[in-house]
């Protein structure tokens, strides 16, 4: 593991150490913020220094303990729905390539319907119909989100299922569900697990757009994307700190896309 | 006499992680003008990457440590990659094992051919396209004036490896390496190319070397023959030396590797284990059984022989269930199995277990041993803790195969005759009475599936198993077989004992067959071409060449 680590190139270095920076402020974010995250600390728009290292935001809260508390919200739900988009979506795409004939038409016309519509349209057509809740916004991303997944899967699957392995537990009379989880899955992990770095990227932005939009994390709960929105006037002043939130979502797509590369430069087996 | 190609002390390193290990270790090689070599050795020998080093090449991961590679006495090594491209093609050519994966499937065959001679203008675009037809031409391939405008998935595997070996001449080399370019070829396919292949070889005076596993093959094609093994010599002399005065113990072991054979055992009396009865099978629509019939006695073995496309395979899947019959029945002692797998229970999958041709895929590679192995002693024989453990043991030493060294190993870190021993282990746990063993030795070396065989054959000794064998490998057949089908187009051709199908008379399909087989005899396939050009003026020919 140390020598996989040591031969990583100096990208793939600077993108975990941004993500377990990102872990670090979101696990022990009480214990890292000055202040609390709703706690209205001073007066509006404070400008940078003066025991608020970045200021306070339009309703006078700290906007560092608002950050380091929004990487937890925004983050931490991200990884929640790309976790659940996988789940449902990797299941079903091995489901459709193991079963092939009319199954696999069936699940595959159905997410094809899916794709159809723009993703964030959709979304803002099913949480108009919702109601906007954190559990609803989640569901709604985590179900636009098992498209792209259940293609991948699918694929990938296609290619392992013709294996001859395959047929062996076949004609041993092994289950869908053994099949699945035993015998293909294991050998579609490295590509799931780099798609899982992308679509996570995908799926924060998505938040984050939707927070900005007035649909996703409501106030007061901190998170990066509103606080774009919140503290948006403050550009027209010539102020930047409302960039500060916009560049922590920049930071963390491009450290994780890092990663990914190198994990799929890794599981590609490619020289240069 | 010129020195075309001159090796001295080649060294090639492979890189497995950081390591560095040694893969050809100080060869030493002479080719003259016009001369064909045989490169000759077991899988890892090292023979083709020591192919490839000829042309000044290395893969990936690999590379040359120490010697010197003197083609036209310009030493190879010290060249740069522009000199090189300009010599590759068109002084050294390159076949490759698999003509179906090495053409590039998006182009017509003609437009790959004219792409050498443009690049090294040694030709523009006419001359090239019809040089190409004169070589399709001498190369015996059907409609040489068209056969340029298919695209490669329209020609068949053996003319594909034709239209590679022109491919090869369009330059007109000095030096053409053939890397096992029959290997994929059923033997029938075989014969051709070789001819083909020889033929062309002597008419322009072109050195070769030829790279095979396949002494027999080898025997016919080779000036001189060299023995590799583990990346170092062991021996190198003419063919008809080498083939009647080896003087190595390896290469001695290699030429009595076709020793195994079993004596001919009268067919029993009594009810069949498994029959086949009037099977008719369909892919979509296209016909692939034809009222098949045969059966299998207990304790016997069965060869199913035939070419590619002959549906050999097919009656597998109609027998294991994945492929349901359109006619007829496959009968289980006395009950008629179920056509569809997700019919039949448990207790009948447990009895008909199957060995694949290819290792690589036929075991998970995300498993270990243990796992793999387990898997059917769990689910068939509900066996846990302990006594799976003594259960696992046991089979392991069936196979041959340390416990203590393999069970915990994954797949991955296993040699291909390991894995196949593995994939018996596999059918073994099942404690089944028939075991479908569908070409299980042809992705192997010959030493290697000599040792597959020889286990199969002592574990139906010591338990009373019941093999079916699908192979076009008729030396195989020859050796332990007790009865033979013989399949052509999806139709029994000829059925019997292995004496009545071996000797005559045959029929006219089985006779092909049979004198398909290479001897390792120099001189064979120059008189079997003979025979068959006499046999066809004499008009009872099967098949011309």
């Amino acid at each position: 593991m140390l020598n996989v680590l040591k031969q990583a190139p100096p990208t793939a270095i600077f993108g975990m150490l941004v993500i377990a920076v990102t872990i670090i402020l979101a696990v022990f974010a009480p214990w890292i913020a000055p202040y609390g995250e709703t706690q209205i600390v001073g007066a509006d728009y404070l400008p940078w220094g003066d025991g608020y290292v970045l200021g306070t935001d339009n309703l006078g809260r700290d906007m560092l303990s608002r950050m380091i508390y929004g990487t937890r919200n925004t983050v931490g739900l991200a990884m929640l729905t790309t976790g659940i988009a996988f789940f449902i979506g990797s299941f079903l795409g091995i489901f459709a390539a193991l079963k092939g004939r009319w199954i696999d038409q069936l699940i595959s016309r159905i997410i094809d319907v899916l794709m159809a519509v723009p993703p964030l349209i959709l979304a803002l057509i099913l949480l108009a119909i919702l109601g906007s809740s954190i559990p609803n916004m989640v569901g709604v991303i985590a179900v636009i989100y098992v498209a792209p997944v259940f293609r991948l899967s699918r694929a990938a699957a296609m290619d392992i299922v013709q294996l001859d392995f395959i047929q062996a537990a076949r004609l041993r009379g092994e289950g869908a569900f053994w099949l699945i989880r035993r015998e293909i899955l294991p050998n579609i992990t490295s590509t799931l697990l780099a798609e899982f770095g992308l679509r996570f990227c995908f799926v924060f932005l998505f938040i984050a757009a939707l927070s900005f939009l007035g649909l996703g994390i409501q106030p007061p709960t901190a998170d990066w994307g509103s606080m774009v929105k919140e503290n948006a006037t403050l550009i027209s002043f010539g102020d930047i700190t409302p960039l500060i939130p916009a560049a922590a979502i920049g930071l963390v797509t491009v450290a994780i896309n890092f990663v990914v590369d190198w994990m799929l430069h890794r599981a590609s087996g490619l020289k240069e | 006499m010129t020195e075309l190609l001159t090796i001295r002390g080649l060294k090639i390193a492979g890189r497995n992680g950081a390591n560095w290990s040694e893969i050809v270790k100080g060869v030493d090689l002479d080719l003259q003008r016009g001369e064909v070599l045989g490169l000759v050795g077991e899988s890892g020998a090292g023979k083709s990457t020591l192919g490839l080093a000829a042309m000044g090449y290395c893969r990936d991961g690999c590379r040359i440590t120490n010697g010197t590679i003197l083609l036209n006495g310009e030493d190879l090594r010290l060249a740069s990659q522009r000199r090189l491209r300009d010599l590759r093609g068109r002084s050294v050519a390159y076949v490759a094992q698999s003509a179906a994966a090495s053409f590039n499937p998006a182009h017509r065959l003609m437009d790959q051919f004219i792409e050498g001679p443009l690049q090294h203008r040694t030709s523009n675009r006419q001359t090239a396209a019809a040089d190409a037809v004169d070589l399709y031409r001498q190369m015996q391939l059907p409609h040489p004036e068209d056969i340029g405008f298919r695209y490669p998935h329209e020609v068949s595997g053996g003319q594909l490896q034709r239209a590679m070996t022109c491919m090869a001449m369009a330059c007109r080399p000095d030096l053409i390496i053939f890397d096992e370019p029959t290997t994929a070829l059923d033997v029938t396919t075989q014969i051709e190319v070789l001819a083909a292949i020889r033929r062309i070889v002597a008419d322009h005076n072109t050195a070769a070397i030829y790279i095979t596993h396949d002494l027999a093959v080898v025997s016919q094609m080779a000036d001189r023959i060299m023995v590799l093994r583990h990346g170092k010599m062991v021996e190198v002399a003419d063919t008809a030396t080498m083939l009647s005065a080896p003087q190595e113990a390896y290469t001695k072991s290699l030429w009595a590797v076709r020793s195994l054979h079993r004596p001919s055992r009268p067919l029993p009396a009594g009810a069949p284990l498994i029959s086949v009865e009037g099977v008719t099978a369909h892919y979509g629509t296209a016909k692939a059984l034809d009222d098949v019939s045969f059966s299998i006695q207990r304790g016997r073995t069965l060869a199913v022989v035939g070419e590619s496309g002959s549906g050999k395979s097919t009656v597998a899947k109609v027998m294991t269930g994945l492929l349901p019959a359109s006619g007829g029945a496959v009968r289980w002692k006395d009950t008629v199995l179920p056509p569809r797998l997700e019919s039949r229970n448990r207790g009948l999958l447990r009895h008909i277990q199957m060995i694949y041709q290819m290792p690589d895929t036929a075991l998970n590679p995300k498993q270990t041993i243990r796992e793999i192995i387990g898997r059917p002693l769990t689910f068939y024989l509900g066996l846990r803790g302990a006594q799976k453990e003594a259960r696992l043991r046991n089979l392991m030493k069936q196979i041959e195969l340390d416990p203590d060294v393999y069970l915990n190993r994954p797949v991955t870190a296993l040699s291909g005759g390991q894995k196949q021993r593995i994939g018996i282990a596999r059918a073994l746990a099942a404690e089944p009475e028939f075991i479908i063993c569908d070409e299980i030795t042809s992705s192997l070396d010959q030493l290697v599936a000599e040792g597959i065989l020889k286990l199969l054959m002592k574990l139906q000794a010591d338990l009373g198993l019941t093999y079916m064998f699908i192979t076009h490998d008729l030396a195989t057949v020859k050796a332990i077989a007790d009865d033979v089908v013989v399949m052509q187009n999806g139709k029994v051709v000829e059925k019997g004992t292995r004496d009545e199908v071996f000797n005559p008379p045959h029929p006219p399909y089985t006779k092909l067959l049979l004198s398909s087989v290479p001897e390792m005899d120099p001189g064979w396939l120059t008189r079997l071409l003979e025979k068959r050009v006499g046999d066809q003026t004499a008009g009872d020919g099967p098949i011309a060449v």
